[in-house]
Formats: structure tokens, C-alpha cells, sequence
């Protein structure tokens, strides 16, 4: 029995080893680094105690990356994880050119972040942009997408669904491929429509799935920022920047490398928060087989 | 080993033959060197060219390696050093000077050592371009890629809206009425008279326009203070705010910098403020007749300029800091100044440079290549305090929050000397 534990450890070791040498040193020397102040030019620094989060709660900048990231993550992962399981059921039927639209929903997604920011930029941009021109053509005014504080967060959301969609679509569709056709005969010859087949049968199975593709988006939408660097740099007055963007901003545009430690520290605080509650709260109700 | 002494030996008997004066440095036999790409010109191949010429020159191999953007030079440099290695020398931000004084990572040319002929160099260069370089007394680096602030105008969109083209207003005035006349939002083809950029990064170099030219630095030379809510500058930012609000002649809201070049080549903005570092490509890429002016001011037109100079670091060795700043110097050499801005649209760094004949053939066919140069003796500093990135970013985001009707001028420009006096506190007193 003994024999057995030690092999099971020395099994785990090298992946062990991996895991705390770049996962848990790293976050212990984030969260060690983020109580101490920089020296300014050779003066001050040292031991601050939490003065850094304290100072953070105080920066107006990071009080709106914080609003902004919350109510980004509010809307995208609901919007994209709908929109894939919608794109999945159409996408499943038996129509024709279902190889075409599955390829096309899924384009997005084989692009990097980067290029979907420059290609997005000049969508939204003013006059010639496409977005303008379809705006034009119902015959709304010009509309300044990026440029305006109050537009430019759901445009950035906009964004981040067009490209997350089609990647959770492939889990569902995976998911409804699963699902025995069995079940659908025997609902049929019992006589429940469609619609009762799919509340009571199709979403309850397709729970396992929902919880990790609510898991995934919602990590998605704090440690995504590609978009942000290339499209607006967290502009105009602040409206799209994000809390990574905000750490990025302050550790490598403005040095403060013990600040931007302790946003990550909030930020990892707030990750695993939210992953716990998904996977205690809701992962009791899910249905697995 | 009887091979490489022997190579050696040819090598630096070469150089020594081709120019003594370098050699006399030439214990260090290797540098690395960072810089970015910044225009859409084949930056890359060009310096690598000058570096074998070099090798060539003085048998120093001068090793440079792209590091992506303004950004990206520094943060990798930055990196890079604080990790035991790095770059002795590398092309950066002339605004990052303060920056880079408070990470204690540069060092000034004269403790590097400047002999007679070096001073003569560096009084070759033109004084604007000395405004965030010599502080305090010292030459904190080497101007090498440099910019203005320029206004393009569309002489055609000008003759047909009854202005005159050959004479750009300079006044704030008439150059908001200038725009209003160029402004048609009705029918077809769309257009706006001006466009000016705001959003992040760019917003701060258009807004020190503007406020030199109502006579209104936004810094002091020392970089410990910024002048956001005096009324000078509150006024250039409710002259922004009117050129949509009252001109009717810009968009409301930011425009991006990205759009502007294009805006103006498609012929749907009539003027557009944008770096004299465009000028090659707009030259290319013109349908209609064009011309480059200084914004226009209340009442004298001025601008500022940009760009980046060579700094050398504090950790390189002494040999090496000296290798290093005569390949600066041999890199800003008047034939090489001016290749440099032929081939890549900056502004030749010295006035010597203008005389070559590389230089007055190419002016002679591109005319409008000299403007820039002519703007030089009425330009500022851009803005650059220590902690420069964010005070640029917060004073933008205080810009945008106006230019959307979020805030008044005032209220913006308030709130934005408070949030950067709590920023630049710590360095009051260095």
C-alpha cells in the first residue's frame, strides 16, 4: 500500500514540479512583490503593507476597469454561450450546406485576437467602415463608434461574441452529437413537442457542456485584452479598458510593476471567486451521465 | 588562434587606414543595438545596410535588433537590462527622457566624454529637436528619427469652397471658418473640413500643438509639473471642443489617428493634423494637389515635434558607451541624416544635412519635403514629464471625455492636474 502512494507521487511529481515552478511560485512572488512600494529615482520603496490595493481602490482608472470588466463579462459570455448553442442547433440539422455554415461560424475563431482587432477597426471606422454603411442604409446618422465613451464598450463586446461564439459552437455541436437519437424517438412516440424535448431533455444534457463553456468565457473575458491593445487603448476616457489592459498599462507603460501585482492579485481573486461559484453553485445541478 | 589574431590585425589595420579618429575605440569590437519600426518604410533593411557599412568602416560590428514599437523598444530594453543583459544603446521615445532618468538607465553625453568635434556635432542639430534631449545642462541622447506636427490640406477641396489654396489660415478663427467651408454633410460626396486625433497615444502630441500655438507650454523643462488647468490651456481645449460644437466641421467624439491618412487620400476630410513623417506616403498617394502648413495658432501658428533619439545606457562599460556614440555620431553624419530622411520621410536631424546634394536634388522634386524644416525655428517640445506614458494617457482620456460632451473643458482639464499632480508628487524634490 505504501509502495503504491509513493509511485502515485512520483507519477504526479513532474507535473507537480511544472505546476508550481509556473503557476504557484509566479502567483506567490505576484502576491509578495505587491506589498512593497518602487523606489522613485533611488528614493523610498520597501515593505508597504496593502497601501498598493488601498491605492488601487482609490484610482479612478481602476474603479472603471473593474465596472467596465464586470459589465463586459455580464454581457459577452451570456451573448456568445446563446448564440453558440443557437448556431449549434441550426448547424446540427440535416440542411444543406451545413459543412459551409459550421466552417463560416467557426472562422472567427481561427483568426488571432490581433487581426480581428485591425479588421474591427476599420468596420467601426466613421464614413467608409461597414458598420457606418449599414447604419447609413437603414438610414441612422453616422455613428462614432469607438470615438464616443458610451459606444465604445459595446462595440468592443461585439467584438469579443463575433469571435467567441463560433469556438463554443464546436462544443455544443459535439455535445448534441452525443445525444442519442434514441431519446428523440421515444419523446416523439410519447407525443412531447419540440420544444418540451428541448427544455427537459436537450438543455439538462447539454449541462456539462454549459458549465465548462460558462467557465471558459467567463476566463476569456477577464484575460482577453488583444483587442483593446490594438483598437482603442482602453480609450476614450477610459470606456474600454479592462482589468489586464489596466495591469498591462501599469506594469509596462508606466513601471509601476508593484501596482500592476497587486490589480492581479484582485484579478486572480476575482477569476477564482467566480470559477468557484460556476463550479459549487451550479455544478450541483448539472446532469452528468 | 594564430587565424583570429591575424584577422584582427587586418581588421583594425583597415579601419585604422579608412578612420583613425573611430578606432580609438575599437577595443570594443561588437555592440547591440535596439530600435523600432515606426513609418511604412523598410526601416530594417536600411539600418541593417548601415550597419555593414560600418562593420566595413571601423570593423565594429554594430548588432541591431528590431524591438517592435515605441513601446516595445522600451519595455524590452527595460527588461532586458534589469535581467543582467541587454542593448548598450537603443532608439527610443524622445519624450520617454524622464522615464528613463527615474529607472536610473541612461547616461548624459558629456559623461560620456564630447572632444572638440563632438560639440561642433551636436551644435549642428536643429534646436527644436534639442527641446526634450538637453536637460538640465546635459545631452541626454542623440536626436536620430525625428517629426513635427503638421497640417495637410487639400488645395483642391480649398479652390473649390472659395478659399485660397495657396495661403492655409493661421489663425484659430479662420481656420475654423476655413473648415466650416469645407464641411458639406448633405448630399454627395460627404465630407468634414478637419479632423485632429484624440484617442490614446496620439491625443496628447495634437492637444501640445495646439497649446503652443496659444503660447502655452503643458510642462516645464524639468518634467516635475504640467500646466493642464491654467486658462491658456483650457481655452486650446474649448477651441477643439468648438471645431465640432461650434464649426460644425469635425466629428463629434475621438477620432482615430489610424483613419486620418486615409480620410484625407479618400478626399472626406479636407484638413487633417498628422506627422510630417506621413509626408512621403501621402506624396505617393495623393489624386489631387496638396500642401503642408503649421497649424494654425491665437495668433502665432507654432507646433511641436516628436520622434525618437539614440540613448545610451548607464550599464554598457565605458569603452563601450564611447563605441556607441560614435556610431550615433556616425549614424547622424550629414549624408547619412540625409539619406535616412529621404529614404524613410523623417526630418533630416542637422542643418548640414540640407546642403548635401543627395538632399537639394530630392527637395528640388518633392518641394513639400522641405516644409517640415521651415516649421522647425517655430517648434516646441512635445509633452514629456516623468511618468510621461501615464500622464499622456490620463491628460487623452481627459481630452475624449470633452471632446464627447462628457465634461465641460474646464471640469476635464481640472481633473486632469489633479490626477497628474498626485503622479508627479514624488518627484518634486529629486
Amino acid at each position: 500500500m505504501e509502495e503504491r502512494r509513493l509511485g502515485g507521487w512520483l507519477f504526479v511529481l513532474p507535473a507537480a514540479l511544472f505546476i508550481f515552478a509556473f503557476t504557484n511560485l509566479p502567483l506567490l512572488a505576484t502576491a509578495v512583490t505587491s506589498l512593497y512600494a518602487a523606489p522613485i529615482a533611488g528614493h523610498g520603496g520597501g515593505f508597504v503593507g496593502l497601501r498598493n490595493y488601498l491605492d488601487l481602490l482609490a484610482d479612478p482608472g481602476f474603479r472603471q476597469s473593474l465596472v467596465n470588466n464586470l459589465l463586459y463579462a455580464a454581457v459577452t459570455v451570456p451573448a456568445a454561450m446563446v448564440l453558440a448553442l443557437a448556431m449549434a442547433l441550426g448547424v446540427n440539422a440535416a440542411i444543406p450546406g451545413r459543412a459551409f455554415l459550421r466552417l463560416s461560424f467557426f472562422l472567427p475563431t481561427m483568426l488571432p485576437m490581433i487581426a480581428v482587432g485591425a479588421i474591427w477597426l476599420f468596420f467601426y471606422t466613421p464614413q467608409y467602415g461597414l458598420v457606418d454603411r449599414l447604419t447609413r442604409l437603414i438610414g441612422m446618422g453616422q455613428i462614432n463608434w469607438l470615438g464616443d465613451p458610451s459606444t465604445a464598450l459595446p462595440a468592443m463586446m461585439a467584438v469579443a461574441i463575433w469571435k467567441e461564439a463560433g469556438f463554443f459552437m464546436i462544443f455544443y455541436l459535439a455535445a448534441l452529437q452525443n445525444i442519442s437519437p434514441q431519446l428523440r424517438e421515444a419523446a416523439s412516440l410519447e407525443g412531447a413537442s419540440r420544444q418540451y424535448f428541448f427544455r427537459r431533455v436537450t438543455l439538462p444534457l447539454l449541462g456539462p457542456t454549459t458549465l465548462f463553456v460558462a467557465v471558459t468565457a467567463t476566463i476569456s473575458a477577464f484575460c482577453v485584452v488583444d483587442h483593446v491593445v490594438e483598437m482603442t487603448q482602453g480609450g476614450p476616457d477610459n470606456a474600454t479598458s479592462l482589468l489586464l489592459y489596466y495591469v498591462y498599462d501599469t506594469g509596462f507603460r508606466y513601471w509601476n510593476v508593484n501596482s500592476a501585482a497587486a490589480a492581479t492579485i484582485v484579478l486572480v481573486l476575482i477569476l477564482a471567486a467566480l470559477a468557484a461559484t460556476l463550479f459549487g453553485l451550479v455544478g450541483r445541478r448539472v446532469h452528468y451521465r | 588562434m594564430p587565424e583570429i589574431r591575424r584577422r584582427t590585425l587586418i581588421g583594425s589595420t583597415a579601419a585604422l587606414l579608412a578612420a583613425p579618429a573611430i578606432v580609438r575605440a575599437a577595443e570594443v569590437k561588437e555592440l547591440s543595438f535596439f530600435y523600432p519600426v515606426t513609418v511604412s518604410a523598410p526601416m530594417a533593411t536600411i539600418i541593417e545596410g548601415y550597419c555593414r557599412q560600418y562593420a566595413k568602416e571601423t570593423g565594429v560590428t554594430v548588432k541591431a535588433a528590431y524591438a517592435g514599437t515605441y513601446p516595445d523598444a522600451l519595455s524590452k530594453a527595460v527588461t532586458a537590462i534589469r535581467g543582467g543583459g541587454g542593448p548598450q544603446f537603443s532608439v527610443m521615445l524622445t519624450s520617454d527622457i524622464h522615464t528613463l532618468q527615474a529607472l536610473d538607465l541612461i547616461v548624459p553625453l558629456e559623461e560620456i566624454g564630447l572632444d572638440k568635434a563632438a560639440e561642433t556635432w551636436l551644435a549642428s542639430f536643429w534646436p527644436a529637436f534639442m527641446f526634450n534631449t538637453r536637460i538640465g545642462g546635459k545631452t541626454w541622447s542623440v536626436p536620430f528619427q525625428r517629426s513635427t506636427e503638421i497640417m495637410l490640406y487639400n488645395k483642391a477641396a480649398f479652390t473649390k469652397a472659395g478659399l485660397d489654396p495657396e495661403r492655409y489660415p493661421t489663425d484659430w478663427k479662420a481656420q475654423g471658418e476655413a473648415a466650416r467651408k469645407l464641411t458639406n454633410r448633405k448630399g454627395s460626396p460627404q465630407t468634414w473640413g478637419i479632423q485632429m486625433a484624440a484617442d490614446i497615444t496620439s491625443g496628447h502630441w495634437t492637444f501640445g500643438a495646439l497649446t503652443a500655438g496659444n503660447n502655452q507650454p503643458l510642462m516645464n523643462n524639468a518634467g516635475t509639473k504640467v500646466f493642464f488647468d491654467v486658462p491658456k490651456t483650457i481655452e486650446t481645449l474649448d477651441y477643439w471642443v468648438s471645431l465640432s460644437k461650434t464649426y460644425q466641421a469635425t466629428p463629434s467624439g475621438v477620432t482615430y489617428w489610424s483613419t486620418l491618412v486615409n480620410n484625407f487620400l479618400r478626399g472626406e476630410t479636407a484638413i487633417i493634423m498628422t506627422s510630417s513623417g506621413n509626408l512621403a506616403y501621402v506624396t505617393q498617394n495623393a489624386k489631387f494637389p496638396f500642401d503642408a502648413a503649421l497649424p494654425a495658432g491665437n495668433p502665432t501658428p507654432r507646433t511641436v515635434v516628436g520622434g525618437g533619439n539614440v540613448y545610451i545606457f548607464k550599464h554598457a562599460s565605458k569603452p563601450e558607451q564611447q563605441a556607441a556614440l560614435r556610431f550615433a555620431q556616425w549614424l547622424t553624419t550629414p549624408e547619412r541624416a540625409a539619406d535616412w530622411s529621404i529614404r524613410t520621410g523623417y526630418i533630416a536631424v542637422t542643418k548640414t544635412a540640407f546642403d548635401t546634394p543627395a538632399m537639394k536634388a530630392y527637395i528640388a522634386k518633392h518641394p513639400v519635403a522641405a516644409r517640415p524644416k521651415s516649421f522647425l525655428p517655430v517648434a516646441w517640445g512635445e509633452l514629456s514629464t516623468y511618468q510621461d506614458a501615464r500622464i499622456q494617457t490620463l491628460i487623452e482620456n481627459h481630452i475624449d471625455a470633452a471632446l464627447a460632451g462628457k465634461a465641460t473643458p474646464e471640469a476635464a482639464m481640472q481633473a486632469a492636474q489633479k490626477e497628474a499632480e498626485a503622479i508627479l508628487r514624488p518627484y518634486q524634490h529629486l
